[in-house]
């Protein structure tokens, strides 16, 4: 038997959305075992939440994680709506809708920036970024904020949107069209980028139900499900849209799944900014308490369902808030994906289920104390993983994905 | 089939299993057993309704300890919250995580925040605090940091 060898990637690690441990255990090239460790970003959160009440709890969930900051509170606003029945005007559905969607693109080119430069493309990654900036931009016409919008609110929005303000906003939009499209002729058609991730990291069918994955990981695989369209909300059931579904569970299709999603997305906005145009009236339905009982409210983050459950006792606070993010259900999907993969593909399997990365790196080459096996480093599992791509390069002769900019 | 319906279909299986119903919404349906129900509601969900385990969630209250299993019809636009009420003393239920592997984590995490046992967990460690954190100190009970 080969030595075995422990790869750390954490607690604190880019790839990561919050700091946490995987312990690769390797023989040779090949992982033969994956250990998880969570915990060190434990906030006690729910916790926190009862002793906040309905209207400050949304801006304390809207804290949990900084590329979702409006996930969390519309599924948060939803439970409160669903525990207390209030009425959302139509206009803040819109407006919901608007700013989730945004959401999902400025994420999904954020992964798609950093599995570029995982694999070694780092113009993918500079690109996806630069056109991230323009995302951003439009949010912070809309919200007044790049980031943590502060726009939900139990029975409406806080902010409507000004009319004079469309034109503006469908102008960003409509030029992000050509630089999406740039991104997925130059991922989906590129032979080096097949290469290096078409059947790496497979998650079949049934593991992904077993394990309850969730969004793009789960629909990378077959499994039809996503929130807005199956228990309709805010104003996904008032346009026109579709589900982006792919077979083979594998990187590429996980990446697949989240570039053609940029693009319903896109259609989304478009119909939800026409309506904002004709659909008047309040944004908010002002609720003054929220009645005893209990509400779960859910949506589809860019990374899968969103879970929230609240509990209210007829006080201005919940007794009980639970939240359930959905890389809870999707990083235990790595244990199968990543066994009997080489260790330069670890890197893009463990990032392509897209835990939020927002964390610092830092990372130490040790040798662990107990087993005396060295310890290999995130820079060096990066490193693999461009050497692989720069070795395929020289022996194909393969240029990498084409980026026609001008 | 709508949720009236999906009530009925529950209760022709678990019988007078189910202690309680609670419909509150068309898309929310909330029913409460006993914890021996546990198994055999876990796998009506999972093999009748092909339902997706979402999450599980504990409460501390006065009454005791509700463990809630939230099962998403995904299909039928419907949520059903699967509830167990256990008491104070030793609240212990049997895990679901090898019949449902999505189950494993937050069993974990009931385990450790509220002191709910899982028998036939194959896994039950720390999942969000320390390996070390002291035994038989549950942060989400309610007397957490009034009597310890």
């Amino acid at each position: 038997m080969s030595k075995r060898t422990i790869i750390p990637i954490g607690p604190y690690h880019a790839l990561q959305e919050e700091p946490e441990f995987f312990k690769l255990h390797v023989e040779g090239e090949k992982v033969v075992h994956l250990d998880i460790e969570l915990g060190y970003n434990h906030r006690g959160i729910e916790k926190l939440s009862e002793s906040k009440d309905f209207e400050e709890t949304i801006f304390l969930v809207e804290r949990i994680c900084g590329i979702c900051s409006t996930s969390h509170p519309l599924a948060c606003v939803q439970a409160v709506e669903d525990a207390g029945k209030i009425p959302v005007p139509e206009r803040a559905l819109f407006i919901r809708s608007t700013v989730a969607e945004l959401e999902r693109i400025h994420s999904h080119l954020l992964w798609l920036g950093l599995a570029g430069h995982f694999l070694g493309f780092n113009t993918i990654w500079m690109w996806a970024w630069r056109f991230r900036e323009d995302v951003l931009n439009i949010l912070e016409l809309i919200t007044g904020n790049r980031n943590h919008y502060g726009m939900m609110k139990p029975g409406g929005v806080r902010r409507d949107v000004n009319k004079t303000d469309l034109p503006a906003i469908k102008g960003l939009l409509d030029a992000l069209q050509d630089p999406i499209k740039m991104f997925r002729d130059a991922v989906i058609q590129d032979p080096l980028i097949h290469a290096r991730t078409q059947g790496v990291g497979i998650l079949t069918r049934e593991m992904a139900i077993a394990y309850g994955a969730l969004g793009p990981t789960a629909r990378a695989s077959g499994v039809e499900i996503d929130v807005r369209r199956d228990h309709p909300h805010a104003a996904y059931d008032l346009v026109e849209w579709g589900v982006v579904t792919c077979e083979k569970g594998d990187v590429f299709d996980k990446a697949v799944v989240r570039i053609l999603e940029m693009f319903e997305s896109i259609r989304i906005i478009e119909q939800c900014l026409e309506q904002l145009e004709k659909v008047n009236g309040p944004v908010d339905s002002d609720p003054r308490f929220v009645a005893p009982g209990e509400g779960i409210g859910h949506y589809e983050a860019p990374r899968g369902e969103v879970f929230h459950y609240i509990r209210s006792d007829g006080s201005n606070r919940p007794i009980r808030h639970k939240v359930r993010a959905p890389s809870f259900m999707n990083v235990p999907t790595n244990r199968e994906t990543v066994l009997g993969a080489t260790v330069a593909d670890a890197t893009i399997i463990l990032a392509a289920v897209d835990p939020c990365y927002c964390c610092t790196e830092r990372m130490a080459v040790a040798i662990d104390r107990d087993s005396g096996d060295h310890l290999l480093d995130a820079r060096d599992l990066i490193r693999l993983s461009c050497e692989k791509t720069d070795h395929m390069m020289a022996e194909t002769g393969l240029q990498g994905p084409d980026l026609p900019m001008n | 089939m709508n949720s009236t319906d999906i009530i009925k279909r529950i209760q022709a299986h678990l019988g007078d299993r189910v202690l309680e119903t609670l419909h509150r919404s068309d898309r929310r349906i909330y029913i409460d057993i006993e914890a021996s129900t546990l198994e055999a509601a876990s796998r009506l969900m999972i093999d009748e309704f092909g339902a997706r385990f979402q999450i599980a969630t504990g409460v501390d209250t006065r009454q005791g300890i509700e463990v809630m299993y939230h099962w998403a019809l995904d299909e039928k636009d419907c949520l059903v919250t699967i509830r167990i009420l256990l008491d104070h003393t030793s609240p212990t239920l049997d895990s679901i995580a090898l019949i449902c592997p999505a189950a494993e984590w937050i069993e974990r995490e009931i385990w450790e925040l509220l002191g709910v046992d899982f028998v036939g967990h194959p896994d039950l460690r720390h999942l969000l605090l320390d390996a070390d954190w002291p035994e038989g100190k549950y942060p989400m009970r309610r007397d957490y940091g009034v009597t310890t």
